[in-house]
């Protein structure tokens, strides 16, 4: 399964700078509270966990429960260290599961 | 033999049952102030919370429920000696507490975060942050939401 997503991860950044990293996904973000057509109830089927690795690292992890919006967008913070690759992983219900790579070169 | 009178009186009564059912499972259990204290006592245990260091900002009238941005920053040096381990967001009327954990380091340089989330009903959101030093700090804000998210149907 791939699901469109939207990394925003400054190109270039000076060491020891703080720099925004955003992010995006396209993800229905089902609660499991909402009732269909038929009157039935549509299961859940959200994204329950982010994580963020700079070159391999784990910075940055989020769990996610049915009250974050659909196309869950989530803006955070990190130090830039080294150049190498920022790293993103989504993982939900029903196996989902999408990555994301996004290179940074540090002066 | 079924009658006429009887076939219609059982009917009538059978899709009054059905309605009934189905305005009762529509209806989910809405969270409360005490499930919400519920949820963050798992977050900090024991551990008394104290009031300020952590900031909401998020509109104070809101639209629509369904996606709601929301910045919550935690006042910190965020060295390896003082920074702030986790923060967590709760909601009192949603149908769970729950909304969005995070864990962090001393690696982030700040401690903020952004991120849009769904809101049942006009309510008070509470953030929670856990430092190094194992304290925990909260704060509140209080949303009027006008269009409310998460039990509405898709008719």
């Amino acid at each position: 399964m791939t699901a469109r997503t939207l990394i925003n991860v400054p190109a270039k950044a000076r060491r020891g700078e703080v720099i925004e990293i955003k992010t995006l996904i396209a993800h229905p973000m089902e609660t499991g509270y909402r009732v269909g057509l038929g009157g039935e109830l549509i299961p859940r089927n959200i994204i329950t966990t982010f994580v963020c690795n700079y070159n391999g690292e784990e910075i940055f992890r989020a769990d996610f429960a049915r009250a974050i919006a659909a196309n869950p967008y989530l803006t955070f913070f990190t130090t830039a260290t080294a150049s190498g690759t920022i790293a993103f992983q989504w993982t939900g219900d029903n196996g989902f599961s999408a990555s994301e790579e996004a290179p940074i070169t540090v002066e | 033999m079924t009658s006429r009178r009887d076939f219609l009186t059982g009917t009538v009564g059978l899709a009054g049952g059905l309605a009934l059912a189905s305005i009762v499972t529509i209806r989910p259990a809405r969270a409360t102030p005490q499930t919400m204290a519920a949820a963050i006592k798992e977050v900090a245990g024991e551990v008394p919370i104290r009031k300020g260091k952590v900031k909401i900002d998020v509109p104070p009238l809101v639209e629509n429920g369904n996606a709601v941005p929301v910045t919550i920053s935690v006042e910190s040096p965020m060295t390896a000696a003082d920074h702030v381990k986790s923060i967590h967001l709760f909601n009192e009327k949603n149908p769970q507490p729950n909304i969005i954990g995070v864990h962090l380091g001393p690696r982030a340089g700040k401690a903020q975060l952004s991120t849009r989330i769904k809101l049942a009903a006009a309510q008070t959101i509470v953030a929670v942050a856990q430092l190094s030093d194992g304290s925990f700090w909260s704060g509140d804000a209080d949303v009027i939401v006008t269009i409310a998210a998460c039990v509405e149907d898709l008719q």
